[in-house]
């Protein structure tokens, strides 16, 4: 590698990608092995800092670089099964990693090499996050907090090296203050991590138990306290993440059923049909609304209307699984398997139609619930004022539970 | 059968700097002019036309002519800019001529392409005359097109052609008769006033009685000029749709914030806050849905049909939902002759029966996308 300036134009991305790909031909080359060296280079996500898989490049240059790669056969880091770490842990340590933390954790974190899961809805936590019970007691002589809790709702906690933590470490502060962030050893022996079966009969999520799990200090992200800061850097980039996805016309839920329609004649009716139709015409609706937010935040007109796509997704995908299971009349009676299972990708519109409807009515719950956005939306976007609330200002512990 | 696939190349669904400064500039006009007290007075003395503001827009601004190619006497524009227009007309439920004189009448003349049409474009692309089709409002593409009129010879046209919009203001009514398609200058019609919902799109009875027309296309040309012209004003017709649906929603969001009951803004409500959010989710869905079908009909898609159709089928409903929340979150207010919102409502309801209604428009999507009846 040459010592010129970061190279932040398409050529120079290409140049160094082709310079990567030289130096380690993907044909001769382990997977980790050339996950590593494109980390290295910068490569990774060159819009991080140099020294950090980046370059300090435009976000949009990624694309120059993927499609090289791709053109080449290079292997990919499957971002599918490390989605937490890639796009909540990730940037958040970024944010507020200490330089240590950073050079430790995001590497192996890109590479797939150490997989992360989120440890913040509790039982009683979940729309009201800062609420959270789960309790951090700091021993100052040797440098390490102790952990008791329980929290719920954990994708990836099973297969997790690491988790991102959020637990009160003030009880007599008002309940968005106290709140400190960590980053936990999933393999301290204090961690008990259980499948938790959904109402599709499989176990995506997992509850996680804490039970006199040390941290070192070391492993705290951010300043004891400002916990809910931090959090909220996470949570932001998860809403990023949901819903922004580009479609083909008639692409996700909708697919399937108009699928059926056209193929199975013996299945329409006409109320059916008017059904059908209203989604369809609804479904392609969302889709060009997407498209719009997609060509916004291209041309650096980001504009609000983000925050709503993910609550027309999640209706439209519960009416629309919801129709298909009555269009199959008889078969809709069916479901195709009850069998435990642990899917390491979750995939919406890959399985029968009992499934989907199911796993649907998951959509206006995680990642913030349906009732949670619309309020987000008509604070931020419309600007109505908040409702009374009482709980700002009361310590936590004073707090009703 | 496969899934109707979109085009390779998205369309372009944001705005171009110059369609906002033409916003701008139509905003502007209709800040200044166009106010919700005078245009109930003008629909009180029972012509709602306000040509004044229509000179100004069409002549002034060069509105009228932006579906017109330069040299046919017009600006050259398209679609998507006269999508603009139709933004502000419907946010101020401006009583101008401009769906049925600027697109419709002129997309027919367009589509004629013939010696006769060309002076008669140049005339309505000036804004020097106003020119209405005689067709029903409610015609829809992808309809029948009636035939009402009968040329008895020469161009002697008889025949009555009920509900059309804006004769009264029109200097020059366009018929389509069994031989073809007719100017006729309104002074040689009988227009007969009919009360409308909308009090903001004066409706008429178009009379014929021998009234001598000119002959500006054959039969076939004609009809197809004109189906083609409904499936641009319906298309241009949900952008109408979201300017007046957004102007129901930033009305009603203003009213709740200031409203006080139960010592609160109504506003904080939440059963209200989530009511006001799945509106503004909506019509930031029928902006997305309006500008598709703009830029299909601009840059003439394949499938600019259904694009329509889905507009259409959406952007109605949407409408009317807005204009319906902004009169019952007003309150006692919302239901009044002074507040504004019950000219949004009218125009809403007459908007979504106006060249086809939902359920029509949801009929074509079901051929477009091949998902037929049973």
């Amino acid at each position: 590698m040459t010592a010129d300036a970061a190279p932040t134009t398409p050529d120079a991305l290409r140049a160094r990608t082709r310079e990567l790909l030289a130096a380690h031909p993907p044909a001769g080359t382990g997977r980790t092995e050339f996950l590593r060296a494109r980390f290295d280079a910068g490569l990774a996500w060159v819009h991080y800092p140099e020294g950090l898989g980046g370059l300090g490049a435009p976000r949009s240059l990624q694309a120059v670089v993927d499609a090289e790669l791709e053109a080449a056969g290079a292997p990919d880091n499957d971002p599918r099964r490390i989605g937490i770490g890639l796009g909540m842990a990730a940037p958040t340590i970024l944010a507020y990693g200490t330089e240590e933390q950073k050079r430790r954790f995001l590497r192996p974190l890109w590479v797939g090499e150490e997989v992360w899961c989120q440890l913040f809805s509790e039982p009683g936590a979940g729309s009201d996050l800062a609420a959270l019970a789960t309790r951090a007691v700091l021993d100052e002589a040797a440098g390490e907090w102790t952990v008791d809790g329980q929290k719920v709702w954990t994708s990836s906690a099973h297969n997790a090296r690491w988790g991102i933590l959020v637990a009160r470490t003030d009880p007599a502060l008002p309940k968005h203050q106290g709140i400190t962030y960590f980053l936990c050893d999933m393999h301290d022996p204090g961690v008990e991590v259980r499948p938790l079966r959904q109402i599709t009969g499989e176990a995506e999520f997992n509850e996680v138990f804490l039970t006199g799990v040390r941290i070192p200090d070391t492993h705290r992200l951010g300043a004891v306290g400002q916990g809910w800061a931090v959090a909220r850097t996470t949570l932001m980039n998860e809403r990023v993440s949901i819903g922004g996805m580009r479609i083909p016309r008639e692409g996700g839920m909708i697919a399937p059923v108009a699928a059926a329609w056209r193929e199975r004649p013996e299945l329409r009716t006409h109320a059916l049909h008017q059904r059908l139709l209203e989604l369809w015409v609804e479904a392609e609706v969302a889709r060009l609304t997407g498209e719009r937010l997609r060509q916004q935040l291209v041309a650096g007109q980001p504009g609000p209307e983000g925050s709503g796509m993910k609550l027309a997704f999640a209706r439209l995908n519960q009416e629309i699984s919801g129709l298909e299971v009555e269009l199959l009349g008889e078969e809709g009676l069916l479901y195709e398997d009850w069998t435990m299972r642990r899917p390491e990708i979750v995939d919406f519109t890959g399985r029968d139609a009992g499934y989907r409807y199911l796993r649907a009515k998951g959509n206006s719950i995680e990642g913030g619930t349906s009732e949670i956005l619309l309020n987000i939306v008509a604070e931020r976007v419309l600007g109505l004022p908040p409702e009374p609330r009482d709980d700002k200002d009361l310590a936590w512990k004073d707090l009703s539970r | 059968m496969t899934a109707p696939t979109a085009p390779a190349a998205p369309a372009d669904l944001l705005y171009s700097e110059a369609e906002e400064e033409l916003r701008a500039a139509v905003r502007s006009l209709l800040a200044d002019r166009c106010d919700a007290k005078g245009i109930l007075a003008r629909a009180e003395t029972g012509r709602p036309h306000d040509p004044a503001l229509w000179h100004t827009l069409a002549v002034g601004i060069g509105a009228a002519g932006l579906l017109v190619p330069e040299k046919l006497g017009g600006q050259g524009a398209g679609h998507r800019e006269a999508a603009v227009v139709l933004e502000e007309l419907g946010r101020a439920v401006a009583p101008v001529p401009y769906l049925t004189s600027a697109v419709l009448a002129t997309e027919i003349l367009l589509a004629c392409d013939t010696a006769e049409a060309a002076p008669l474009l140049a005339e309505l692309a000036s804004g020097r005359t106003v020119c209405a089709p005689a067709v029903p409002l409610t015609l829809a593409p992808g309809a029948r097109l009636p035939a009402p009129v009968r040329d008895s010879g020469g161009g002697i046209l008889t025949g009555t052609v009920t509900a059309v919009a804006d004769a009264a203001a029109a200097d020059v009514l366009l018929v389509l008769a069994d031989t073809g398609l007719y100017a006729v200058r309104a002074g040689e019609a009988g227009v007969t006033p009919l009360v409308p919902l909308d009090l903001t799109r004066p409706l008429a009875t178009v009379t014929l009685e021998a009234a001598p027309g000119t002959r500006l296309a054959d039969p076939a040309t004609a009809r197809a000029a004109v189906a083609g012209a409904l499936l641009s004003a319906a298309g241009l017709l949900a952008s109408e749709q979201v300017g007046l649906a957004e102007w129901c929603l930033t009305e009603t969001v203003g009213h709740v914030k200031g409203r006080y009951q139960f010592n609160r803004p109504v506003g904080s409500f939440q059963a209200l806050k989530h009511r006001l959010a799945r509106l503004w989710l909506d019509v930031a869905s029928a902006r997305a849905a309006a500008r598709a079908a703009a830029d299909a009909l601009a840059t003439g898609a394949p499938d600019a049909p259904l694009t329509v159709a889905v507009a259409q089928a959406y952007c109605s409903g949407v409408a009317v939902r807005a204009a319906e929340e902004c009169v019952q979150l007003h309150g006692g207010i919302g239901m009044t002759w002074e507040h504004p919102a019950h000219l949004y409502l009218k125009r809403a309801k007459a908007d979504s029966l106006a060249l086809g209604t939902a359920g029509h428009h949801r009929g074509l999507v079901a051929d477009f996308a091949e998902l037929p009846a049973p």
